[in-house]
């Protein structure tokens, strides 16, 4: 009897392979729509055939040998993939545990002789899929980090539009938080934009800024005052009844500043500056 | 105002405050839990305000440091109770620094003036080169 542990399992790789697509398809929470079955087993193959190649039985004990670095990066790959792909980590924890059952199984058949090597062999196995159990979870997480930050990035890219809604006035919805270095954006933008165009009125619309503080309220102040170095007008529209509420708590002064509750009253206003009428026509022409 | 020491602590979770994203989440947290307990919206934006005042106070001022978010009971009253603290080198001059407008920064210096308004408590703590603790509190329905 062979009793290296590696070498007992690795004639027994397809076995293996067989044993642990069983018990992933055999999973309720399998995704086949996200991955085919052919994908998912492609993926088995080559990183069992990657475990068997680096695996010996003294690295079994040391997870973090760096002989095992193709292994761990492999992993490291796939879970940080499945965690862009929209698996749940339920369904990513599954994959790597599964192959502990298959694993065990083989073992459990090959040592039915010697219960003690059995239960020996068994322990060093388990603990060695835990391990790489937590790789895959800190590398989902990793994936799922990765994902949220690229959204962050592009939130603030695309949460800083000027739009020209009449000739001569300028819409700017902000919407999330307005820290310092997006306040400077925002300023940026629209000064840029107010050149441009050469528009007279710009409204800044904060109905989607959950938090107005002194720093907020800062920063809104500046870019109202710079505007008015322009030669513009801003107005800041979306002011909620508790924001102003807060504010006036706070101690802000917002005398100085145009303020309405809604876009539609900013507009409204700056049609009145503009001298301009919108008039619904009283018939409608045949 | 001291805080009567016949308050219940329900619930208590810690934030670390060490970035200016955590201030973010903290006041998206206190928000949440506020609005859970039936906190009016008005109530909601002025503790989370408040909040996000004493937490960017960390950052600016003390460098990092913590928020500790409390759900309480007293009597019959439930309410949030949040403490913020740090180890930076705290405030000479509290009765100063307390007034609106005063700043040894670049604010309007309406942080700590204004969180106490928009609190129902407020206490502030504060020694030299050890650091600063400030402890605010609002009711459900006060
Ligand atoms: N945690 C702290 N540690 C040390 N000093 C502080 C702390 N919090 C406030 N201070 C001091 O108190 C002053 C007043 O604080 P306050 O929050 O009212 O205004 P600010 O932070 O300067 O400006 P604003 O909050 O309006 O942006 C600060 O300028 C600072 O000197
Ligand atoms: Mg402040």
């Amino acid at each position: 009897m062979n009793d290296s542990t590696v070498g007992t399992l690795r004639p027994k790789k397809n076995q293996i392979l067989t044993l642990w697509m069983r018990n992933q398809l055999a999973d309720g929470s399998l995704r086949d729509d996200l991955m085919s079955n052919d994908d998912l087993r492609a993926q088995s193959v080559e990183l069992l055939d990657c475990l068997f190649d680096t695996l010996t039985d003294d690295t079994l004990t040391m997870p973090d040998a760096p002989s095992l670095s193709p292994l761990i990066d492999q992993l490291t790959n796939i879970s940080m993939s499945r965690a862009r792909q929209g698996f749940t980590p339920r369904e990513t924890g599954l994959y790597v545990f599964s192959l502990k059952d298959a694993l065990l199984e083989m073992l459990r058949h090959e040592r039915k002789d010697d219960p003690n090597l059995l239960l020996t062999e068994t322990m060093r196995i388990s603990k060695f899929i835990d391990s790489l159990g937590i790789v895959t979870f800190e590398s989902f997480i990793q994936g799922r980090e990765e994902v949220i930050l690229r959204q962050t990035d592009e939130m603030t890219e695309i949460a800083t539009p000027v739009v020209q809604i009449w000739d001569g006035i300028l819409a700017m919805p902000l919407i999330g938080t307005l820290d310092s270095s997006r306040a400077l954006v925002v300023m940026e933008n629209l000064l840029q934009e107010i050149v441009r165009t050469g528009s007279g009125i710009a409204i800044l619309d904060i109905s989607g800024v959950p938090t107005v503080d002194s720093m907020v309220a800062q920063h809104l102040i500046k870019t109202v005052n710079a505007t008015r170095l322009m030669g513009a007008e801003c107005i800041i529209s979306g002011i909620r009844a508790e924001i102003a509420q807060t504010i006036v708590h706070l101690g802000i002064d917002l005398s100085h500043v145009v303020t309405k509750a809604t876009m539609a009253s900013a507009l409204k206003h700056a049609f009145g500056t503009l001298r301009i009428e919108v008039n619904k026509s009283a018939a409608r022409s045949v | 105002m001291p805080i009567p020491a016949t308050i219940e602590v329900l619930t208590s979770e810690t934030f670390a405050i060490l970035e200016g994203s955590h201030v973010i989440q903290l006041t998206g947290q206190i928000r949440q839990q506020a609005s859970q307990m039936g906190m009016s919206l008005l109530d909601q934006t002025k503790l989370s305000t408040a909040a996000s005042e004493l937490a960017r106070n960390i950052l600016v001022h003390g460098g990092e440091g913590k928020a500790q978010l409390e759900c309480i009971r007293s009597n019959s009253k439930i309410g949030i109770r949040l403490l913020f603290s740090d180890r930076g080198p705290g405030i000479a001059n509290v009765e100063q620094a307390m007034q609106p407008g005063f700043s040894t920064g670049i604010g309007m210096g309406l942080g700590l003036s204004g969180a106490k308004q928009l609190a129902d408590e407020f206490h502030l703590t504060s020694v030299v080169g050890e650091g600063t603790t400030v402890t605010i509190l609002k009711w459900v329905n006060d």
